[in-house]
This record gives C-alpha cells, structure tokens and sequence, in this order.
C-alpha cells in the first residue's frame, strides 16, 4: 500500500510522519492527564487533607447523649417522693421517620399500644417541630424492647434504649407538690439551646417541685461515642462517658404524713397543710384530688386529660396555693388578737341575743337565739359572731386588717413554687380603690368573720395558725436547706397568746363547735378553729344540701399540743356543707402525726368504704371514664403549659367569685356542730363518746 | 549466554509486564481489604480471572499478523451480531439488558466491542490506500463501523461503554492522518451537539449524575453521594493513608461500589498519595510501552492497532480517576486491573494480548529502513 502514494498530499511516507506527529501529541496530552490527575489528587490528599480528614470522622463516629439521671426529691427523712426506676424506652424522631403513620401504626402493632395512645403520639408528631423526640413508650419489658430493637434496620428515627423514667411512689398524693416531668417544649428549647432537651428520653420537670428545681435536679449527660455504618448499624462502641446524676433535692415534706392526708380528704375536694412550729417546716401540703404525675410524665392522654377536665372538683389545680377561700370563722382569734392589741379587755363581755343593731341594720348571729353574756373566749370557741360584730364596730377596720397581713393572710411567702395566691385583705383604702366605693359598716362585719372580700389560701391559713399558736412570726419553708426564719420577731405578748391558746382548745377539748375534733390520744390536747365560708347567696342554696357547686366551704385551723404547740396547719374542704367536713380530717391527720397506728385504723376503714385509696380510685375512675367516654374525648392542648395557664386561669376566676355575695352582709351560716349531720360518713373512732356532751353546749 | 534465563522467557516485554503484575497484585491487596480483610469474594476471583486472562493474551500475542486481518472483519461482523442480539433479547425481555447468557460465562458484547472497532478501523485504513486518506471514503466508511455499535451500545443504555468505543475508533482516524480540520469540524460539533444530547439524547439519572457532577454539594444525600463520599476517602487517606485494611470510608460502607467503580478511592484511603501515585506510575509505564510498540511497529495495521489499544486502556483509567476525584461525572466505568469485574479485566487483557502481539511482530520482522 506504500507504493500507491503517488498523491503529492497524501503519501505513505506523509502518513507515516502524521503518526509520529499525532502519536507524540496524543501521548503528550495523556502525560497531560496524568499530570492532572496526580495534581487533583495530591490536592484532595494534601490541601484538604484536614477537611476531609474530618468528614471521614464525622461519616464515621456518632455521639449520643446519655440523659442524666435526673436527681431525686427527697423528703424530710431522706424516703423518695420522686426517684428513678429503670426502665425500656422507645422514642421516635419525626424527621427521620419515612412514614409517619405506617411506622406508629407497626410500633402500636408490635407494643400493643391501645388506639387511644396511638392516635394521642400520631398528633402529637403532626404537632412536633421535627427534630423533637416524641415518646412512643416506656416502661416496657426486655421482650418488646428486643423485638422493636432487631426490627431497626427497618425502623429509621425509632430509637429505643435503656433508660430512667421518674418514680413517684406514692402517685396522685404528691402530684400537685411534686409535679411531673415531660419532654421539653418547642419553646423551652428555643430558650435554652442545651441540646440534652432534645435527647431522647431525656425530661424536664414540669410543674411543682420538679420544675423549681430543674437546674438542681437536672446532673451531667454522658455521652457514648460510637462507631457506625452508613446505614446506622453501631459496630462498636469507642468511648462512653457516664453520666453524673442530678443532685438530689430535700424537702421538710414529711412524706408519709404527706400521703395520709392526701388520702384521708378522701372523696372530699381539698386540701391539709401541716406546718412544723418549731421551724416553719411544711410538713404536707396536700391537695386533693389530684392527678397521677406518674403518668402525666409518661405524656398526658386524651382520655386522662379530658377526664380530669370534666371534673368540677378540678384535680389539676393545686389548692394549697391556687385555692382563695373566704376563711370564716377562723378568723376570730386573729380578730381577738387584734382587738386585744386595741385595747380591749377580753373579759368584757357583750349580750348576744341573737343579733346586733348596727345603725338601722340588724346583724345576725349564726345562733338566732343567742349566746348571751360572751367575753372573747366563748366567742371563740362558741363562734359567737354577735361579740365580735360589736368589738370590731369599736376598734375599726384598720386594725383587723393590719393584724391579718401580721398572720399572714394576703402574704406571698418566699416558697419555692411556680405560683401562689395570696388573696386579699381589705381595707377602706382598698376598697376605694379597687371598686371607687366607700367602706361601709357591713363590710367590717363582713371581714370579722372571715366573709366578704376576705379571701386566702389554705398555707396562708395554716401559717395562722402557727403564729397564732407560737406568738412568733413563723415563716414557712419548703426545702431543708433553707434556715427557719421569723422566730425572733414576737408577734404577739405570752398573755394574749396562752389566752387564744386556752379559747382554741376550749374549741375542741371545751364547749366548742368542734368536739369530735378531741384527739384520741391521752395527753395530747389539739387547739383549733372552725370556719363555714358561705359560697352563694342564701336565697341560691342553704349551703348544706342541693348542687354540690353551692354548698359552703369547710374550714378548720389547729395546733397541737394546745399549750406548747409542736404543729400547726389548716384543713379546707370545698363545698364540703360546713366545717364538720373539716375537722374530722385535721383530727386524723394529727392522730397519725403523734400515733401512726391509731390514724392509720381510721383511715383503712374509711377506705374500704369509698372504696380503695386515692391511687385506686384514680384508676378505677379512669377506666370507667375511658369505657364510658374513651371514644368521644377531645385531644389535651399540645403544650403541657397551655393546661395550666388554663387551671390557672380557672382558679384565679373561681377565687374571684366569691366577691359577687360580698356587696351584702353575709348572714352567717350555722357553725358546724356535730347534729348538722356531716356528708361524708364519719370514721368509728373513740371521739365518739362525748358527743351527747357537746351536743348539748352546741344547742344551749 | 547473556544470562541464565531462558530466550523465550527473557523476550517477553517484562518492562510492561512486571508494572502490570504488581498493579494486578496490589488490586487484589485493595479488593481484600474491601471485602473487609478476606480473600473471597473479591480478590480471589480477581487474580483467578486475571490468570485466565492472562492466558487468553498469551493465545493473542502468538497470532499471526495475516491471520489476523484475516479474521477482522468476520470477527467485528459476530461481535454486531452478538450486539443486536442482547438489543433483541432486551426487547423481547423488556428493558435493558447489557450480556448474553451463554450458560457458563455472561457475555457482555459491548465490552468485546471496545478492542473490535479499533481492530476494525486499523484494519480499514491499512487497506486505505494512502491517496484516498483525505476523501469521503476514509471519513463515512470508518464512521459507519463506529456508529452502528455506538449506536446499539447508547440503546442499551450504556453512554460510558461507548465513549469508550468512540474515543477508542477516533484515535485510531486520528492516528490514521484523517486530516486535522475534520477533527476540529467534529469537535466543533459535538460542542453544539453535547447540550441537545443533555437534554433529549440521556436518560434522566444520566442528567442527574452530570447536573450532580458540575455541583455535587446540590444533593449530598443523593447522586452527589458517590462523589463526596469518594473525595473523602481520597483526601482523608493523606500522604500515607490510615493503613492496611483500616479504611473507615470503605469498610462502613460511606463509599458506595468500594470494590469496582470506586477501587480507586478505596485504595487512597488506606495507602495514600504514596498508592496513588504508585497506581498512576504503573498505567504511565503500561501505557508508553503502548506507545512504544506502537511507534516500533512495521506496517500501518500493527502501528494504528497498538495506538488505539493503548488508547482504549488510556480511556478507562483516566475516565475512571477523574469521576473518583470528582472531574467527571459519575459514569460506571471501572478501573483497568484493579476493579473487581469480568467484563473488564477481559477487555483490557485482550488489549495487553493485541499489544504483546504487536511487540511480538515487531521482534520477528524488524522495522525496514525508512519508508
């Protein structure tokens, strides 16, 4: 073929010469690539050697938080109100799930989650911001945990693990205290960017105690650091460091005295507080009925919500602090205190025939036929309203009020508690300047006895009582590290004091409106006072019969020992048709303070009649509640908060409520007294003996 | 006398083979640290078939060069055959299918084609006779041998496999002396046609993988995976790499097709820039040897199938290293003796058998003076 290159362009020998040519460029321009090459990649491996260095960590070791063992609440004894117990867990992250509703429907599937709690996580996702661990589960048994753990692969954003969840031993009894724990929300994570609220598993308190002291409780994550493969499959662990747990929190609670009075207001709606007079220590603060906070911190139902809604006697609502009652009749040795600070003998007497003529007005002793002669001690402890009406006419208004800020009515005590609500004390200023009005006579006789405008909470009650009983300006405390305080400031002369002392126990031990109130034990003699705080106009109910809504308030303050008192408190019942709704409750709760046996008994054969303790019932309810109800119920606001800036909310309007009958004198309802026949039955109990005795005082 | 070793043994071309053996050894070290320290399934079969292979070239390199043109055309007429065939067989079957199942072995033809059409075209203008180089017919006879199997290989589809095809037949026309402005001509067109092509010639994961290609960090989790994951294996290896078998990128399986497509970034992990340049140096003494016998060769068949043969392994590896590094896009295209895979390995091989042919004609029938 050489030889046919005749062609002057092209030849044979042309060709051969443009295959040198082109072989050479060709070859150079492939050395070309190779340089560029070995360019690119010393590039990758030198320059960013770092970067991607990194990268290949990243790709290659996760971290995860390990929650901290949140720290216990401990009561005054070092015994667990909230602790922690070890347990399975299965969470899901929304973002990282495929199909929401296809992988919450297999996890119900394989956990036998009831419909109701699947439909309550399905919301709850739609509702999460995405990065936001939602809890499927907790509590479970190693063998669900095992089979959702080998489904993983499957499963992406499901994330079980082995975990704490919070413990309170003794459920709804300390569940307005204590409070609850939950899942942080959208916005408690935007104020605080600590990316432990979004750890699975990880709670922080919600309410109460829990919520107080979050930063104490709350401890140290740890973190394991392990190996994993692209698809998430952990291949070994590299590193784990322990997490610290939370230092423990010691409340003055005494809690078995705690859960006897929780259960002890039995199917009553109410509260106990029972304060130490030697330190101020609140001994219980208990609020019924409650919620269970065991689980509320497993995420509140649609049912459990809405049942606890619908009921009026509101179980989300802390009374020891959010419940504003007119105080009644336990006013009285406030009052006496005041007016002997005024000036007045308390043996000077005042005819009581039944009523007083103030102006053109007649006011009208709860006793229509009369006390008769009454100094300050019968008035006390017959509740006389006549003697105090006419002292109070002399001394004025001021005075009264002055000495009820002194014991603590209208006060916020520094308390570590999310809220509380300190009521009003009013005074002519007041008045003017909340309503534009004049104070009027009526209204002073209004606030003797504890009715009108007056409103308190049942702590600011029982802190009454102990300065009332100590003389000395007890102030109250919640956590063991805090130093009693307020005992060097005298409040009120010995005399005056020992003489209210003598009238308070005459209440009980004498011719007193609370004779079943006598302790049953020997040597120890309980002081108190009774108080019926009317809640609607006479003309709307008689206070003892008809809707529960309008029945009166029960009451009841006391100390004990009478004459050297050791605790003191305030017993309020709602709507309980008097104060012998209260003090029955006071008595057992001091019965068990001084002789645990004895106030035990009393209790157990109270319970076999309302039919189990307050965790029972609590479940018993729930379960009827769900059959009855369990289809038709409205989902729980998605904010924990919303629910109780809600109760919140509600309680501020119903503490407001009782204003509405105070543009009146309020004809002051019959003292309690043992034929008034009390609603609930009364335990069998050794006070029952001297009943006919007091009968007859309460009748004469 | 010169030394001990036997005549036949000393005249192999041991300056290409010995690069290629030990490539092919440190392919199989990677490939078992790839199938996480273990000789199976990967580096096991890698060196059985490279063994096989090896065999296969050894047949090559004793063909005779008569014999050879002779059988070219018939040759490059079965292998279109074969091609039509898997092209009917996927119809048939309903959607692409690349191998025909011959019982004992899956046979891809498009792979057996690559070596075809550079044997085809070299065997094509051989026969051109010198004066008709610059004519019609040197451009639309050639463009036809090429374009029917390109053609037949898009419709599977496998763009990778021929690109490879093409740029293996255009560096024969190239080497043939086609005048230098067709070149330019058909540059200047593919640069019109490539854009058309983007948009109604590919498929859409091929769009994707070259919308991924010009931004990888557009779709990290997605097509651009391949891409990140392997430039982190590259550059987090460094100088030195993170050692034998102790590669996090591969043996957690961040990089995807650790033991074929992505060999290479495997390897860099693990051994470094050291590996890298190492991989880069044996392909540069493989491929100039290449060019070597190419230049060294007799007659104008031998010279333009060397050329083209050196060429197509050229094509695989620098395709391959750019798209690992992240200069091209993702096209699945593995790397010459070191990627686990049949197909491959037997196209290159026969490359290295057509080579050591060549070389071996060369040595019988020494170049005649100047021509």
């Amino acid at each position: 073929m050489e030889k046919f290159g005749s062609r002057p362009p092209v030849t044979a020998t042309g060709l051969q010469n443009a295959f040198d040519r082109r072989s050479f460029v060709v070859g150079t321009m492939m050395g070309g690539i190779g340089v560029l090459l070995a360019a690119r990649m010393s590039y990758l491996a030198i320059a960013e050697n770092e970067k991607y260095r990194t990268e290949a960590e990243s790709n290659r070791v996760n971290l995860t938080l390990i929650p901290p063992r949140r720290g216990w609440i401990l009561d005054r004894n070092g015994a667990p109100l909230a602790s922690n117990r070890a347990d399975f867990r299965v969470d899901v992250i929304p973002e990282r799930l495929d199909n929401a509703n296809r992988t919450i429907d297999q996890l119900g599937m394989l956990l036998s989650l009831k419909p109701d709690r699947i439909a309550d996580i399905k919301s709850k996702i739609e509702g999460s911001r995405g990065f936001q661990p939602v809890e499927v589960a907790s509590g479970l048994d190693y063998d669900q945990f095992a089979a959702i753990s080998v489904r993983l692969p499957d499963l992406p954003g499901v994330v079980p693990q082995r975990g704490f969840s919070r413990f309170y031993p003794t459920g709804p009894s300390v569940g307005h205290l204590i409070g609850y724990v939950g899942p942080a929300s959208a916005e408690e994570y935007d104020k605080d960017r600590n990316p432990l609220l979004i750890t699975p598993g990880y709670k922080i308190g919600k309410d109460g105690m829990e919520k107080q002291f979050e930063q104490t409780l709350r401890g140290v994550p740890g973190a394991r650091r392990v190996e994993v493969t692209a698809s998430g499959r952990i291949v070994r662990d590299l590193e784990t460091r322990e997490d610290i747990q939370g230092n423990p929190v010691r409340l003055t609670i005494d809690g078995p005295l705690q859960d006897y009075a929780a259960r002890r207001i039995g199917l009553e709606s109410g509260s106990v507080v029972v304060m130490d007079c030697h330190t101020g220590d609140l001994l219980c603060m208990a609020s019924m009925p409650s919620f269970d906070p065991n689980s509320f911190s497993d995420g509140i139902g649609s049912i459990e919500y809405a049942m606890l809604r619908d009921d009026e006697r509101v179980p989300l609502r802390n009374k020891v602090l959010k419940g504003l009652y007119p105080p009644g009749s336990t006013v009285k040795p406030m009052v006496s205190m005041a007016l002997m600070g005024a000036g007045i003998d308390p043996h000077e007497t005042v005819f009581c025939g039944g009523g007083l003529r103030v102006g053109n007005r007649v006011f009208g002793c709860w006793n229509r036929r009369g006390h008769g002669q009454v100094d300050m001690a019968k008035g006390i402890y017959q509740s006389c309203d006549v003697y105090f009406y006419a002292m109070a006419q002399r001394v004025g208004m001021d005075p009264i009020a002055m000495m009820a800020r002194r014991c603590g009515m209208g006060e916020e005590f520094p308390l570590p508690v999310t809220s509380q609500f300190f009521g009003t004390v009013p005074d002519p200023e007041w008045k003017q300047r909340k309503f534009g009005r004049e104070w009027q006579p009526f209204d002073t006789v209004n606030a003797t006895i504890g009715q009108g405008y007056m409103l308190s909470s049942p702590l600011q009650l029982a802190v009454m009582a102990s300065r009332l009983a100590t003389g000395r300006h007890v102030m109250p405390r919640l956590t063991l590290d805090t130093p009693p305080s307020g005992f060097g400031e005298i409040d009120f002369p010995t005399d005056q004091v020992t003489y209210v002392r003598q009238a308070m126990s005459d209440v009980v031990n004498g011719p007193g409106t609370a004779g079943r109130a006598r302790l049953p034990i020997p040597d120890v003699l309980l002081a108190g006072k009774t108080g019926t705080a009317q809640v609607v106009s006479l003309s709307k109910s008689d206070g003892k019969s008809g809707p529960w809504k309008y029945r009166d308030h029960g009451l009841f303050i006391f100390f004990a020992p009478f004459d050297n008192p050791r605790y003191a408190g305030a017993v309020v019942i709602e709507h309980g048709g008097g104060s012998g709704a209260a003090y029955p409750i006071a008595r057992d709760v001091m019965t068990f303070l001084f002789d645990p046996q004895k106030g035990m008994e009393a209790l157990h054969a109270l319970e076999k009649q309302w039919g189990g303790n307050a965790q029972q019932r609590l479940s018993a309810k729930y379960t009827a509640y769900a059959q009855a109800r369990g289809e038709a119920v409205s989902p729980p606001p998605r904010r924990d908060e919303e629910i109780f800036d809600q109760v919140e909310a509600e309680a501020r309007a119903a503490a407001a409520q009782p204003e509405e009958i105070a543009d009146e004198a309020v004809t002051p309802r019959p003292e309690a007294n043992p034929s008034a026949a009390p609603r609930t039955p009364e335990p069998v109990s050794t006070v029952e003996a001297p009943a006919p005795v007091e009968q007859q005082v309460v009748e004469e | 006398m010169r030394t001990l070793i036997p005549d036949p043994i000393e005249r192999q071309p041991w300056q290409m083979l010995i690069p290629l053996f030990l490539l092919v050894g440190f392919g199989a070290a990677v490939l078992y640290s790839a199938a996480g320290g273990s000789f199976s399934p990967f580096a096991s079969s890698h060196l059985l078939r490279f063994g096989i292979f090896l065999v296969m070239a050894s047949i090559i390199t004793v063909m005779p060069n008569e014999l050879v043109k002779l059988l070219v055309y018939p040759g490059y007429a079965v292998v279109l055959v074969l091609l039509m065939a898997v092209e009917a067989i996927g119809f048939v079957g309903g959607g692409s299918q690349r191998w025909l199942n011959l019982g004992f072995m899956q046979l891809q033809p498009s792979e057996l084609m690559k070596p075809m059409v550079v044997l085809v075209l070299a065997r094509f203008f051989a026969t051109l006779p010198a004066g008709m180089v610059g004519t019609w017919r040197a451009l639309l006879i050639p463009a036809g041998f090429l374009g029917v199997p390109m053609a037949l290989v898009l419709m599977q589809p496998d763009l990778g496999t021929a690109l490879a095809i093409g740029f293996g037949g255009a560096v024969v026309m190239l080497l043939a002396g086609l005048p230098m402005r067709w070149f330019v001509i058909g540059g200047a067109l593919a640069a019109v046609a490539a854009p058309i092509a983007f948009f109604f010639g590919l498929q859409e994961y091929q769009q994707r993988r070259v919308t991924t290609f010009l931004d990888p960090q557009s779709d990290p989790l997605g097509s651009g995976y391949h891409i990140t994951q392997s430039k982190i294996a590259i550059g987090s290896g460094g100088i030195t790499g993170k050692g034998f078998n102790e590669g996090s990128q591969s043996h957690l399986q961040y990089l995807p097709e650790p033991h074929t497509d992505f060999v290479f970034a495997t390897m860099a992990e693990e051994w470094g820039l050291l590996g890298g340049f190492f991989v880069l140096i044996v392909f540069a003494l493989i491929l100039s040897w290449g060019w070597s016998v190419a230049l060294k060769s007799k007659d104008r068949f031998a010279r333009l199938l060397a050329g083209g043969m050196t060429a197509t392994i050229f094509f695989y590896m620098s395709i391959n290293l750019m798209m690992v590094m992240g200069l091209a896009p993702v096209v699945g295209i593995p790397l010459p003796f070191m990627s686990h895979g049949g197909s491959s390995m037997m196209t290159n091989m026969i490359c290295i058998g057509m080579l050591m042919m060549v070389n071996r004609w060369n040595r019988i029938t020494p170049r005649r003076g100047l021509r």
